[in-house]
C-alpha cells in the first residue's frame, strides 16, 4: 500500500474562528477512511478541502505525491457525493451522471458505456430517463453514487452520504457502499456523526473533535483502546470508573482502583502509581452479575431497556455513579434488586483522568 | 542555504496568497460594469442635483432657491399638499391592501399564483392607462355619473372630478397593487405553525393574529410604505389629470419649471426638496427595519426592552379586542380557505375595483362615436386603425418596443452580474451594495428624469433612444436585482460545487447549472424590465425630445389636449399586451414549481 492522499498541516480558520487546527493525515490508496466527529469538529471542512471546494489557511494537500492545494476541484481527480445529494434538479439521471464524463470530454460511446455501467453498479438502469424528483431518497442516493463513480475518480469524497434517509435504508446502503467500495477499488474518504456507521464501514476511523483529530485508528482500536474520555464515549455505550489508585494491591498483586464505592482491579497493561487519579472504562458487554458482596462492585437496578436481542440494565453504584451493563434476556433481574458485578480486568481500558 | 530556503518558501506564500486574494477578487467582478453605470447615470446626475438646488441662477451659492419655496405660499402650499396626498395615499394603500396580502400568504402556491394574476396586471398596467381608465368613469359625461343619473340617484352631477376625491381614488388604484406585492414576500415568511403553536397554547384565532402574526408582518408594513410613499411623492399624472389646481403635486412644478419656464435651477431646488425628503425616510426606514426586508428578508432583530413588552401587551388587548368581532366559526374549517369567508370576500371586492377599471376602457376603443360616450356604441375597428396608421403612433409604439428590449437587455446584464457577485460577498460588504442597486427605486423618478435631463442635454443624447434606454435602465436595475436575488437566495449552491468537482469550467458551470435553473427568475426579470421601461412616462417626458415619443409620452401629450377613442384604442393594445406578458410570467413561474 502507499499513500493516495496526504494532508500536511491543513488547516482553516475564518477570521478568528478555528475551523480545522493543522491537521495530518495519511490516506493509503484503496483504503474506507472515515472522518467521525460531532458537528463543528471540522470534519466536512477537512472533506471539503480536501475536494478543493474550500482553501485551506495554512498547509499543503497531496495527491498521488503531486501538491493539489491550489488544483481547482475538477483536476484533482477526485469525486464527491454530497449531503442530501446535489443532484442537478433540471437533468434527467442519465444527464446527471454524464455530467463529469461530458465536462471531461469523452467520447459518446465512451460516455453511454460509462453511464451504463455506473448506473448498473447501482442497479439503477431503468431509471436513466426519470428526474430526480421522480426518485425516492434512497433511489436519489444511488444516482448521487454512480454520478460521482462515472468518471472513475481515484479518490472519492462522500459527505455524510445517507444522513437523510431511515434507519433500515440506511442500513442497506451501508452495505451497498462497501460493495461498490471493493468493486471500484477506489480510496474512500467518508464523513459521517453516525458511530455504528463508521464501525460498519470503515478500513480506519479518524475520530475528530473540536476542529482537531481525537484519535486515528481501527474501528476494533477506538472501540477496545480509546485513547480518550471523549473517544470512549462518542464510539460506544460506556461506563467510567474515576478514582485513585489504592495503596495496597489486590491479592494477585494486581492495581486496585478506588471507585463507585468498591475496589476494581485494573489491567496490567502501562504503569499505576498508587495515589494518582485515573479513569477506568468499562464497556456495558464485559461485566457478569452476581451475588451481591460477591463481584468487584454492588448496585441497585434502577431500570431495564429491552433491546431485542438483550437487555440493558442500569445500575446505582453506592456511591451514586450511574453504570449499564449488558445482559442476556435468560437473566431476569428486576427493578430494585441489589446486585454485584464482575469481569474480566483485561476487557478494561485505562484512560487517561 | 537554509536562509534562502525560508526566502523562497515565504515567496511562494506570498505569490500563493496573492493568486488566492486575486481569484477571490476575480468573483466579485461583475458587480463593476454595474456599479460604474449607476455611478455615471444616476449617483452623479442625483447629486448633481442636490447641489444645483443650492446654487441660483448666475451660479452663486446660497439657500435662495429654498428662500423661494419657502417664501412663496403657493410653493409652500404645495408642498403640503404634496406630503398629505401621498401620507393618505399610503395609509389607506397599505390599510386596504394589508388583508389581501394577508389571505394571499395563507393560501397554497397555485391558488396563490391565481390570484396574483389579477393583482399583477393592474400593477404592471401603466399610470397613464389606469389614470384614463378613471376619467372616464368619474367624469361629468363618465359612466358613474349617467348610471347614477339613469338611476334617479342625481338629478344632476358634474361628475367625481376634479376633486381631491378623484385624485385619492387614482393614486390609490394606482398604489394598491404595490403595497400589496411589497407586503407579501415578508408575510408569506411567517411560519404559519407559529400561528398554530399560539393557538394549542391558549390563544384564539384573532389573539394569535395581533400577537404573532401582526408583529411578525410589520417590516412588510413598513417596506410597503416606504415604498408607496415615496413613489406617491413624485406623482404628476393622477393629480394633474383626476384634480384641480388645488391638488397640484410637487412634480407638475417640477415638470412645468423646466418644460414650460425653462427654470432649470428652480426645477433642480425643488427636486433636491423632494429628494431630501426621500433620503431622510429612507434612512429611519433602513435604522428601524432594515434594508433587505424590502425582498422579504427579514432580520431578527428583537431585542429584551420595555417598550417590547409593552407593544406585546397592546397587542394583546387588540387581540382581545378583535377576538369580540371575529365570527365563531367550527374550528375544523380550514384557515382562510373556505370558499366564501368574509376574508375572501373582501379580497374578491379589492381585485374587483383594480382590476375592472383598468378593463373598462376596452369597450370604447371599439366605438363607432365620434368621441368618447357612455355607453358605446358597437362595434368599429375605426379607432384602432386611425392607431396603427398615424404615423406618430406607429414611431411610437416602435420607439416603445425597441427601447423596451434594450432596457430588458442591458439591465439584464447589469442586473445578473451584480446578484452574482453579492451572493458571493459577505453580509458586510453586500448590504450597502444591495442599497445602492436598490436606490433608483427609493429615489422619485421624476428627480433621476430631471438629473438625466440635465447630463444627457451634455452628452448630446437627449432624444435618443439611447438615453432612455439608459434612463429606462436606471429605473429597471432594481426590479431586476430583487426578482434575480429571490432567484439566487432558492439556488442551491452546493449543485455549483458539484459540477465544479466534476470538472466544469465557471463559463460551463454557469450556463449548464445556474442560468438553466434560474430560467424562470431570468425571464421574469427581463418581462419587469420590458415593461418598466414600456410604461414609463417620467424619463419619457424629460428624456425623449420633442419629436421621438414613446407610447406613454404620446398618450400624455394628447390625452391633455382631447379625450379621443383613439386613446382607448392606445390603453385597450397595452392592457391586452401587459396581460399577455403577465400571464407568460406566471405560466413560467408555475413550470418551476
Amino acid at each position: 500500500m502507499s499513500a493516495k492522499l496526504e494532508t500536511i498541516g491543513v488547516a482553516k480558520s475564518y477570521g478568528d474562528a478555528l475551523a480545522l487546527q493543522p491537521t495530518d493525515l495519511t490516506v493509503q490508496t484503496g483504503e474506507f477512511l472515515t472522518l467521525l466527529g460531532p458537528s463543528g469538529s471540522g470534519k466536512t471542512t477537512l472533506l471539503q478541502m480536501i475536494a478543493g471546494l474550500v482553501a485551506p489557511t495554512a498547509g499543503r494537500i497531496e495527491i498521488d505525491g503531486r501538491d493539489v492545494t491550489h488544483v481547482e476541484p475538477g483536476k484533482r481527480g477526485v469525486g464527491m457525493v454530497f449531503q442530501s445529494y446535489a443532484l442537478f434538479p433540471h437533468m434527467n439521471v442519465w444527464d446527471n451522471v454524464a455530467y463529469g464524463l461530458r465536462m471531461r470530454r469523452h467520447s459518446r460511446d465512451d460516455i453511454k458505456r460509462a453511464v451504463n455501467d455506473a448506473l448498473t453498479m447501482v442497479h439503477m438502469n431503468d431509471y436513466a430517463k426519470r428526474y430526480p424528483k421522480e426518485l425516492s431518497g434512497g433511489q436519489q442516493q444511488r444516482i448521487a453514487l454512480a454520478r460521482c463513480f462515472a468518471y472513475r475518480p481515484s479518490v472519492i469524497l462522500l459527505d455524510e452520504p445517507l444522513g437523510a434517509l431511515d434507519k433500515k435504508l440506511r442500513e442497506h446502503m451501508q452495505s451497498e457502499i462497501r460493495r461498490l467500495h471493493k468493486e471500484l477499488g477506489a480510496t474512500f474518504v467518508y464523513v459521517t456523526h453516525d458511530q455504528d456507521e463508521a464501525l460498519t464501514l470503515s478500513d480506519r476511523i479518524c475520530l475528530m473533535n473540536l476542529a482537531r483529530v481525537e484519535q486515528i485508528g481501527t474501528p476494533a482500536d477506538l472501540y477496545d483502546r480509546p485513547a480518550t474520555r471523549f473517544a470512549a464515549q462518542f464510539i460506544g455505550h460506556s461506563n467510567l470508573l474515576e478514582g485513585a489508585v489504592d495503596q495496597t494491591r489486590g491479592s494477585s498483586g494486581e492495581a486496585i482502583l478506588l471507585a463507585a464505592g468498591g475496589r476494581v482491579p485494573m489491567p496490567q497493561s502501562g504503569s499505576t502509581t498508587p495515589g494518582l487519579k485515573y479513569c477506568l472504562l468499562v464497556r456495558p458487554e464485559a461485566p457478569r452479575l452476581v451475588e451481591p458482596n460477591r463481584g468487584f462492585l454492588d448496585g441497585t437496578i434502577s431500570d431495564i431497556v429491552f433491546f431485542g436481542s438483550d437487555t440493558r440494565v442500569q445500575l446505582t453504584m453506592r456511591d451514586g455513579t450511574p453504570f449499564t451493563v449488558r445482559c442476556e434476556r435468560s437473566l431476569k433481574p428486576r427493578i430494585g434488586d441489589t446486585v454485584g458485578l464482575v469481569w474480566d480486568p483485561l476487557r478494561t481500558t485505562l484512560l487517561n483522568a | 542555504m537554509g536562509i534562502n530556503l525560508t526566502a523562497q518558501q515565504t515567496y511562494d506564500v506570498t505569490r500563493k496568497r496573492r493568486f488566492a486574494w486575486l481569484a477571490s477578487s476575480m468573483r466579485f467582478l461583475p458587480i463593476v460594469p454595474t456599479l460604474l453605470f449607476l455611478l455615471v447615470f444616476f449617483i452623479l446626475p442625483v447629486g448633481e442635483i442636490l447641489q444645483g438646488g443650492l446654487f441660483d441662477a448666475s451660479g452663486h451659492f446660497g439657500l435662495s432657491q429654498f428662500r423661494r419655496i419657502a417664501a412663496t405660499p403657493v410653493y409652500a402650499k404645495v408642498l403640503w399638499i404634496t406630503f398629505s396626498i401621498a401620507f393618505m395615499t399610503t395609509a389607506l394603500s397599505v390599510l386596504l391592501g394589508y388583508p389581501v396580502a394577508y389571505l394571499l400568504s395563507r393560501l397554497s402556491a397555485r391558488s396563490r399564483e391565481r390570484w396574483l394574476l389579477w393583482i399583477m396586471l393592474p400593477f404592471w398596467t401603466s399610470y397613464i392607462v389606469k389614470t384614463y381608465a378613471w376619467m372616464l368613469l368619474l367624469s361629468k359625461t363618465g359612466v358613474l355619473s349617467t348610471i347614477a343619473l339613469t338611476l334617479g340617484l342625481v338629478k344632476e352631477t358634474n361628475g367625481a372630478i376634479p376633486s381631491l376625491t378623484g385624485v385619492l381614488i387614482g393614486m390609490v388604484h394606482a398604489m394598491l397593487p404595490l403595497a400589496v406585492m411589497t407586503m407579501l414576500p415578508v408575510m408569506r415568511g411567517i411560519d404559519e405553525r407559529l400561528a398554530q403553536a399560539a393557538e394549542t397554547l391558549g390563544a384564539d384565532r384573532s389573539m394569535s393574529f395581533f400577537t404573532v402574526f401582526l408583529p411578525l408582518s410589520s417590516p412588510g408594513v413598513a417596506a410597503a410604505g416606504l415604498l408607496v410613499f415615496i413613489t406617491s411623492l413624485g406623482f404628476f399624472i393622477v393629480p394633474s389629470l383626476l384634480g384641480t389646481p388645488q391638488q397640484t403635486m410637487i412634480a407638475q412644478l417640477v415638470i412645468s419649471s423646466v418644460l414650460e419656464l425653462f427654470d432649470m435651477h428652480f426645477a433642480g431646488a425643488l427636486s433636491t426638496v423632494l429628494l431630501v425628503c426621500a433620503i431622510a425616510i429612507f434612512f429611519v426606514y433602513d435604522r428601524m427595519v432594515g434594508l433587505s426586508s424590502l425582498t422579504g428578508e427579514v432580520q431578527e432583530k428583537f431585542r429584551a426592552s420595555r417598550t417590547q413588552g409593552i407593544k406585546l401587551a397592546v397587542l394583546m388587548v387588540a387581540g382581545r379586542l378583535g377576538a369580540l368581532f371575529v365570527m365563531r366559526r367550527a374550528t375544523h374549517a380550514p384557515r382562510a380557505g373556505n370558499r366564501f369567508g368574509p376574508l375572501r370576500l373582501y379580497a374578491f371586492a379589492v381585485l374587483a375595483v383594480l382590476v375592472v377599471p383598468v378593463l373598462s376602457v376596452i369597450p370604447y376603443a371599439f366605438t363607432r362615436s365620434e368621441y368618447i360616450q357612455f355607453p358605446p356604441r358597437f362595434f368599429s375597428l375605426r379607432w384602432f386603425s386611425s392607431f396603427l396608421d398615424s404615423p406618430v403612433w406607429q414611431s411610437a409604439l416602435v420607439r416603445s418596443f425597441e427601447v423596451g428590449f434594450g432596457t430588458a437587455v442591458l439591465s439584464l446584464v447589469l442586473g445578473f452580474g451584480a446578484t452574482l457577485a453579492l451572493t458571493r460577498m459577505s453580509q458586510r460588504a453586500s448590504k450597502p451594495l444591495f442599497a445602492l442597486l436598490l436606490a433608483p427605486l427609493i429615489v422619485p423618478r421624476i428627480v433621476v428624469a430631471v438629473g438625466l435631463l440635465y447630463l444627457f442635454a451634455r452628452m448630446g443624447l437627449t432624444g435618443t433612444d439611447a438615453g432612455l434606454v439608459i434612463g429606462h435602465t436606471v429605473l429597471a436595475i432594481p426590479y431586476v436585482v430583487v426578482t434575480l436575488a429571490a432567484g439566487f437566495r432558492q439556488f442551491d449552491w452546493r449543485l455549483d460545487d458539484a459540477a465544479r468537482v466534476m470538472g466544469a469550467s465557471p463559463l460551463k458551470r454557469t450556463t449548464t447549472i445556474l442560468l438553466p435553473l434560474l430560467a424562470a427568475s431570468v425571464t421574469t426579470a427581463l418581462l419587469f424590465a420590458f415593461l418598466v421601461s414600456f410604461d414609463d412616462l417620467t424619463i419619457a417626458i424629460f428624456v425623449s425630445g420633442g419629436i421621438n415619443t414613446t407610447l406613454p409620452k404620446q398618450m400624455w401629450d394628447d390625452i391633455q389636449l382631447a379625450i379621443t377613442p383613439t386613446l382607448a384604442a392606445v390603453s385597450t393594445t397595452l392592457v391586452v399586451l401587459i396581460a399577455l406578458v403577465v400571464f407568460i410570467s406566471s405560466y413560467l413561474k408555475r413550470g418551476t414549481h
